[in-house]
């Protein structure tokens, strides 16, 4: 439950900043808070944008899917269910290989680091992190304090 | 759950309120223009390279302080210069697209329009490319840059002056801009040839411009 509430919290995080980002990137904002040109570097380069999409739009969505299924898996009526936790880390484990995608391309093709995407980057990382610890933890000690929960609170008198 | 709940809360209020205060304190730039495509009051249609009968043009739009305009105009234009606008196959045209996220986008256009005023157009855009690290990062406006520049490149320094604090191409550079948008340019570099948006967003190096050309070409040639 309680790496499910922090996937919660840090996924509506990185909300937040990939929003910053697609707003800026859709002209919504006109300048980026970078302290540098980096941020521009980055969100004006031809790689800023996927098939078509601005990149920024994939980490709204992405975290806004971690957000939701986080939240429901939060949820007590599905405690103890193992689906939340397994989708979490999967979903953790694409956003991070996609992640590393995009730093890979900012050190060595843009040659430019935007913060915002650092933060991103960050806040991912973290998720995946909590999402692998949900897991293990799950296999070792979940289900059984999903069985002790089953048993009777006091002892039936002799 | 209450503690969560109420974090979760914190966290959209500070959030939201974060994104509303960003776009309120630096809005965007003019919306993107519909309908047909500007034109300068001049009728100005961008410095072009090379000659007016090559079978290609390529158009560019770009901004002095975009850091991917800078590293294709000192890394790829040479070689495309010397294996396709020299040898007559291309037509260079170069548009401003000032993207309203770098501070001295639109100075540094008219610095290059003021040059052009005296035939100067391409060897200032060339120097403006060429030192953008040093003008571009700079937190003061670098028209003395522009200055020094144009003097070095042999520029009537007051015909300079006067054309540069008097913004005379602003409406040409403007024009340009709208005329960026209502093509769907959203970045810079941004490139047409023959009209047609560039094919291969994630590659703009010179061999793979030979290579678009080349068959640019042979499909004329084939009709």
């Amino acid at each position: 439950m309680r790496s499910r509430q922090a996937i919660a919290l840090l996924a509506l995080i990185g909300f937040f900043i990939a929003s910053y980002l697609w707003l800026y990137k859709i002209g919504a904002i006109g300048v980026l808070k970078c302290g540098s040109g980096a941020c521009e570097a980055v969100q004006t380069s031809p790689w800023a944008v996927l098939l078509g999409v601005p990149v920024a739009l994939y980490g709204v969505v992405g975290y806004a899917v971690l957000f939701l299924v986080a939240l429901v898996g939060a949820q007590p009526a599905f405690a103890r269910r193992r689906a939340p936790t397994v989708l979490l880390a999967a979903l953790a484990s694409g956003g991070l290989i996609f992640t590393l995608y995009l730093t890979y391309l900012e050190l060595a093709v843009i040659h430019a680091l935007c913060r915002w995407c650092v933060g991103s980057a960050v806040v991912i990382t973290v998720i995946w992190v909590v999402s692998l610890f949900g897991l293990k933890t799950w296999g070792a000690g979940g289900v059984g304090v999903a069985r002790a929960d089953r048993l009777p609170v006091s002892l039936p008198p002799p | 759950m209450k503690p969560f709940y109420a974090l979760l809360g914190v966290v959209v209020a500070a959030g939201a309120g974060w994104l509303v205060w960003a776009s309120r304190t630096t809005p965007a730039a003019a919306p993107a223009t519909s309908g047909p495509v500007p034109v300068a009051a001049d009728g100005f249609r961008g410095y072009a390279l090379g000659s007016d009968s090559a079978p290609v043009e390529v158009v560019e739009y770009a901004d002095f302080q975009c850091p991917h305009c800078g590293e294709f105009a000192v890394l790829q234009l040479p070689t495309i210069r010397q294996q396709l606008i020299a040898t007559g196959k291309v037509r260079w045209r170069l548009r401003d697209y000032p993207l309203g996220s770098f501070p001295w986008s639109r100075v540094s256009a008219l610095a290059a329009q003021c040059a052009g005023e005296q035939g100067k157009f391409w060897p200032m855009a060339d120097t403006l490319f060429l030192t953008q690290s040093q003008w571009g990062r700079s937190s003061r406006n670098p028209s003395g840059f522009f200055r020094d520049l144009a003097r070095g490149l042999g520029l009537d320094r007051d015909k300079f002056d006067a054309c540069l604090s008097s913004a005379r191409y602003a409406g040409r550079i403007e024009a340009s801009h709208q005329e960026g948008e209502a093509r769907g340019v959203t970045g810079t570099p941004t490139f047409f040839v023959n009209g047609r948006p560039w094919p291969d967003e994630h590659n703009i190096s010179s061999d793979r411009f030979k290579q678009v050309v080349d068959s640019v070409i042979a499909a004329q040639h084939k009709r």
